[in-house]
Parts: structure tokens; C-alpha cells; sequence
């Protein structure tokens, strides 16, 4: 922008304090919440924000602790889950953008159209009817009963994030490519999937986003460990006995879930913010 | 949002190599589509017909058909269903005019702010939107919970807060903190939204502008904002449908509570919670038509273009 040139005195203040209020508003909760879990359980009323004494009991507790059978199959629950409704999601989406990119077919407005209806769904409706299904055939409580409908939460906006993306892919360069004695398998390998592979990744990660925070269909699909995923069993998690709140373990579990979350954020924001803007407004 | 108006395939009948391109299309764009409509047209077909029941899973053997007697029974009762549409309507206002105000100001800071801080910036406000919305409810939890939280330390020189305040047992006090807690978790959808609107402001008419000696606000106002008309319509109306679906926060928070009932915990409650099959369906329909009506004040009334907001255009 034009304002890279020397800055007087005060503008300089003006940025420092901006930069200072900005990054308090963004990451203040996140520091709370970290400050807690590092707090003891006779601290945990101090009425203060950092711990009096440091420990990493709450951590101890959820990893290798009592608590462990509960956070511990929760995470391997939502790792698994989240995992494979994104990968799913992105091959189907690939698919069917490329489709919708590529080819001329009559009923890609359709497609579209639907992805987008699909994306403003509320949740909560369709819950009612698959909590009763899904225990009539058998897949309540179960892996593939929850990430059937996480493609509901991922399929949309893969789709639209990856049609935005291969519209602006130069398939011409494939056609130069067989021209140049490729093949089409070859031409369209060496010269498209170079081209497409940020798009795909960038939309995987966002995909990840989404259902690494569903909630809704976690608490309502399930019911025990088997399939329960770490949002869900955070809220239902109890203390060590009916009168300690389980508040430092919570705290310990939902950094331990946030951090994942937060590396993917720091490596790839730069595509995350493109592919979200892309998939959303374009004109 | 009409369907077009293009004579399609050109004139007389298609050539063979339009209908094996239109068989390949639908080959593989097809299982993408039929999934997402059977995750959802199918149930919502489903529930539509269950409202339609009087049906509880504790006694399944008492299911009757009961036409509207279950949409009756949900209008007629003020205390649950219209406080809870009066709370999720209050809420979805509320936040999302904040966050267009808030995610405005982030938006210019970013836009403005020096390439050396540009990132670290832009990597911070989205650390938010990364949080697990759980996570960022029970952080906010914890800080205003009167067991745990210092917030009432902090700010006891403030009138009506002390040591005692218990946020989550008044009404005005638990939505507030539900509603900081959304607000500070989706305003940097916003933001950025906004930011991409911005950074298609054509810089020459702001430059223009300058030039001609506009004031900021003038700058503002005359330029800036209208040229960013399409991306703000596409962000409000998305942050509004996300907001009417509130659930998550109020559940960990409050879990209705203090007056604090949304229409997606009281279809929960309903339905998951009580097992009242018939009568949470009847919500479950209530609530997804709210958000249709939403869509189609917004396409209607604000024009919002979803189609070309998109760049759907270029699907010829």
C-alpha cells in the first residue's frame, strides 16, 4: 500500500497500539483458558487469571490419568472421523468440480445451487430424523454414523471452494501439453495436477476446520465412547468425584485439541485466507 | 437467482459428444450431489412427516397421526417457543451487526496496516475463527464463572460487578457473554470477507477521490462502501444464518437457562433430550423454515446475490 514509506512518530504509535489491541482481542480468551489449565485444582478459585503455583497435572490427568480412557479414545474418535469425512469430501468435491469447471453439462446450476442450500441447512433439523434412523439401522453411536453427516457440513463448501479455484486453473496448457506429444493421461497429470494441488490441499484444511468443530451432530449421534469425538465428550465430562468441577481438565483437553488447529492455522493461513475468500466472494 | 434463460445445446439436437460430455459431468459430479441430498432433503422430508405424529420413543407404540396438533401446541405455548425465537432473533441482530462493525475495523487495519505486521496480524485474527467453538465457549465460561473465572475480580471497581455476581443466572448478564462469545469467534469471518471486499475496491477511484479532495468519511462513504456492496450483503447474510443457528455456546454456558433458550436447544431438548419425536420434528421444520425465510428476505428485499457474489456466472 502507499503508506510503506517513513512514518512520523506518531502514526508509528498509532500502528504499535492498534497491532497491540488487535492481537489482545484475538488471542486474550485463548490465553485464559491456556492459564487455567496450568492451574491446580485448590487454585483454580484464586480469583486470578495466572496460577499461583504452575502444574501440569490437568494434563497428567487427561493423558496418562484417570481421565485418559475418556479424552484419549475422544481424540482418537475425532481424529478418525474427521479424517476420513475429509478426505471424502475432497475426493467427491475434486470430482465434482472438476465436472463443473471442465465439462458442459446441463444441471451444474443445480449442483451449485444445492451445495449452497446444503451449506445454510440448519443442523439441528436434520438431526431429529437421522438420531431416529440411524438407531433404527444400526449406525448410532457409530463411526460411519457421524461421518455420513459430516459430508453434509464438508461437501458444500469444498465444492465451492474448488470450483472458484480450478476456474481460474489455464486448461489450455493441458491441450499445449499434447500437443507437445503428451498424452492425455500425461498432459493432463504433469500440466493440471501441479496447478490444482493448493486448491485441493487448501480445501481439505478448511473441510478439517469444519468438522473438527461440529458439535451438534457429536452430542446428538452419540452415546458412548465408540464413536463420541472431543467436543462433544468435553461438555459431558465430570470431575474425579461429584464435588471437584472438572474445570482444569477441560481446559487441558480443549488446548490439547485447540493446538492442532492453531499449527495448521499458523503454517497455511495465507492459503486458508484465499481459499475462504475465494469459495465465498468472487465477483 | 432464476434459472438462465440460455437456450441450451445450440440448435437442433446434440451432437454425440455433448451427450457423452453431459453422461461424464453427471458420472462425476453426480455422487457429490446425490450425498448432500441425501444427508439432507431425505431427513427433512423425514421430519416434515414425523411433526405430522404424535410419536415419543418412550412409547413407540402410541404413535398417531395428529395432523397440525403439533405445530398448534408449539404456537400456543409463549413461555417456551416464542421467547425462544424472540432470544435466537435478539441474538442473531445483535451479533451481527457488532461483528459487521467490529470485523469492518479489522478488515481496515489489516488492509492499511505495514507489510511487516500484515501477517503476524492476519495469522492472529484468525486464531479465532480456528477455536473450536466448544473451546471458546468454555473459555469464556471460565473467565465469568464465578467459581473459576477473575473477571469479577478484575473489574469489581465497576459499579454492579463484585465478588458475588453470578453472570450465568440473570438473563442479561448469561447473553451477553453468549453473544461476546460468537462475537468474538466468527468476527474474523467477517473480517476477512470484508477484507476481500476491500481489496477489490478499485484503487485508482479512491485515489481519484483524494484527488478531487473527499474527506475520509466522504472516501468512505462514496467510494469504498458501494463498491463493496456485494461482499458485505454476502457476509451478513451468512453470519445471519450462522447466528440463528446458535448452539453450541449456549449449551456449555447456560443450556438454556435463565431465559437464555435458543430454537436449536429447545429442537434438541425436545427431540434428543425428552424423545419427543413428533413435537421436536415440528421445531426442527419451524426452524429450518425461519432460515428459509431469512434467505429469501435477504435475495429478495437486499438483493443479495448469491450467484454472481460467487462467480457462478462463468458456468456456461
Amino acid at each position: 500500500m502507499a503508506s510503506n514509506g517513513k512514518l512520523t512518530g506518531r502514526q508509528r504509535l498509532g500502528w504499535t497500539v492498534l497491532t497491540v489491541v488487535v492481537l489482545l482481542y484475538a488471542l486474550f480468551p485463548v490465553a485464559a483458558i491456556l492459564a487455567t489449565s496450568f492451574k491446580t485444582q485448590a487454585d483454580l478459585g484464586n480469583a486470578s487469571f495466572l496460577p499461583s503455583s504452575w502444574t501440569w497435572e490437568n494434563y497428567q490427568m487427561i493423558l496418562v490419568g484417570d481421565a485418559q480412557g475418556l479424552f484419549l479414545t475422544a481424540l482418537r474418535n475425532s481424529i478418525g472421523i474427521t479424517l476420513i469425512a475429509t478426505f471424502i469430501a475432497v475426493v467427491l468435491a475434486t470430482l465434482c468440480a472438476y465436472a463443473i469447471a471442465r465439462l458442459d453439462f446441463p444441471g451444474k446450476k443445480i449442483i451449485l445451487g444445492s451445495a449452497l442450500a446444503v451449506s445454510i441447512f440448519p443442523v439441528i433439523s436434520v438431526v431429529t430424523p437421522l438420531f431416529n434412523l440411524w438407531r433404527n439401522i444400526g449406525l448410532y453411536d457409530t463411526w460411519l454414523g457421524l461421518i455420513i453427516p459430516y459430508l453434509s457440513l464438508t461437501l458444500p463448501i469444498s465444492i465451492w471452494t474448488l470450483a472458484a479455484f480450478f476456474r481460474q486453473i489455464p486448461w489450455d496448457l493441458e491441450q499445449a501439453a499434447q500437443v507437445d506429444g503428451a498424452t492425455q493421461w500425461q498432459a493432463f497429470r504433469r500440466a493440471i495436477v501441479p496447478l490444482a494441488m493448493p486448491g485441493v490441499f487448501t480445501t481439505a484444511i478448511i473441510a478439517f476446520f469444519i468438522a473438527w468443530n461440529d458439535f451438534v451432530y457429536g452430542i446428538s449421534l452419540t452415546s458412548t465412547e465408540a464413536a463420541r469425538p472431543v467436543p462433544a465428550a468435553l461438555a459431558f465430562f465430570t470431575g474425579a468425584s461429584q464435588f471437584e468441577e472438572p474445570t482444569g481438565a477441560i481446559s487441558a483437553a480443549a488446548i490439547v485439541v485447540t493446538i492442532p488447529v492453531v499449527v495448521l492455522v499458523l503454517l497455511f493461513q495465507r492459503q486458508i485466507v484465499s481459499g475462504l475468500t475465494q469459495g465465498a466472494v468472487k465477483g | 437467482m432464476n434459472g438462465s434463460s440460455r437456450p441450451r445445446g445450440g440448435t437442433g439436437k446434440k451432437s454425440n459428444r455433448a451427450k457423452s460430455e453431459a453422461r461424464l459431468g453427471w458420472l462425476i459430479a453426480g455422487p457429490a450431489f446425490f450425498i448432500m441430498l441425501s444427508v439432507t432433503a431425505y431427513p427433512i422430508a423425514q421430519a416434515v412427516y414425523d411433526s405430522l405424529f404424535s410419536f415419543r420413543l418412550t412409547a413407540p407404540d402410541d404413535r398417531s397421526f395428529v395432523f397440525l396438533q403439533n405445530y398448534l401446541t408449539i404456537f400456543s405455548d409463549v413461555e417456551v417457543f416464542w421467547q425462544a425465537l424472540g432470544v435466537t432473533l435478539f441474538v442473531t441482530v445483535v451479533t451481527v451487526a457488532v461483528e459487521l462493525v467490529l470485523g469492518f475495523g479489522l478488515a481496515l487495519v489489516m488492509h492499511k496496516a505495514l507489510k511487516r505486521i500484515r501477517g503476524a496480524l492476519r495469522t492472529a485474527i484468525l486464531v479465532p475463527y480456528g477455536i473450536i467453538t466448544v473451546v471458546s465457549a468454555f473459555a469464556w465460561y471460565y473467565m465469568f464463572d464465578i467459581n473459576s473465572g477473575f473477571v469479577n475480580n478484575w473489574f469489581s471497581w465497576v459499579p454492579g460487578i463484585d465478588s458475588d455476581l453470578d453472570w450465568f443466572a440473570n438473563f442479561p448478564t448469561a447473553i451477553t457473554i453468549i453473544m461476546a462469545s460468537e462475537i468474538w469467534k466468527t468476527t474474523p469471518f467477517i473480517a476477512l470477507l470484508l477484507l476481500a471486499g476491500l481489496a477489490q475496491v478499485p484503487d485508482e477511484l479512491v485515489e481519484a477521490a483524494k484527488v478531487d479532495g473527499a474527506s475520509w468519511r466522504q472516501q468512505m462513504t462514496r467510494v469504498i462502501l458501494p463498491n463493496m456492496k456485494a461482499a458485505i450483503m454476502v457476509a451478513v447474510l451468512f453470519r445471519a444464518l450462522d447466528a440463528f443457528r446458535i448452539f453450541d455456546n449456549v449449551f456449555i454456558m447456560t443450556n438454556g437457562s435463565a431465559n437464555t433458550e435458543v430454537l436449536s436447544l429447545l429442537a434438541y431438548r425436545t427431540s434428543i433430550g425428552r424423545l419427543e419425536i413428533g413435537l421436536g420434528s415440528a421445531v426442527s421444520v419451524i426452524l429450518f423454515i425461519c432460515v428459509l425465510l431469512i434467505c429469501f428476505i435477504a435475495i429478495k428485499f437486499f438483493k443479495v446475490d448469491l450467484a454472481s457474489g460467487t462467480d457462478a456466472k462463468g458456468g456456461k
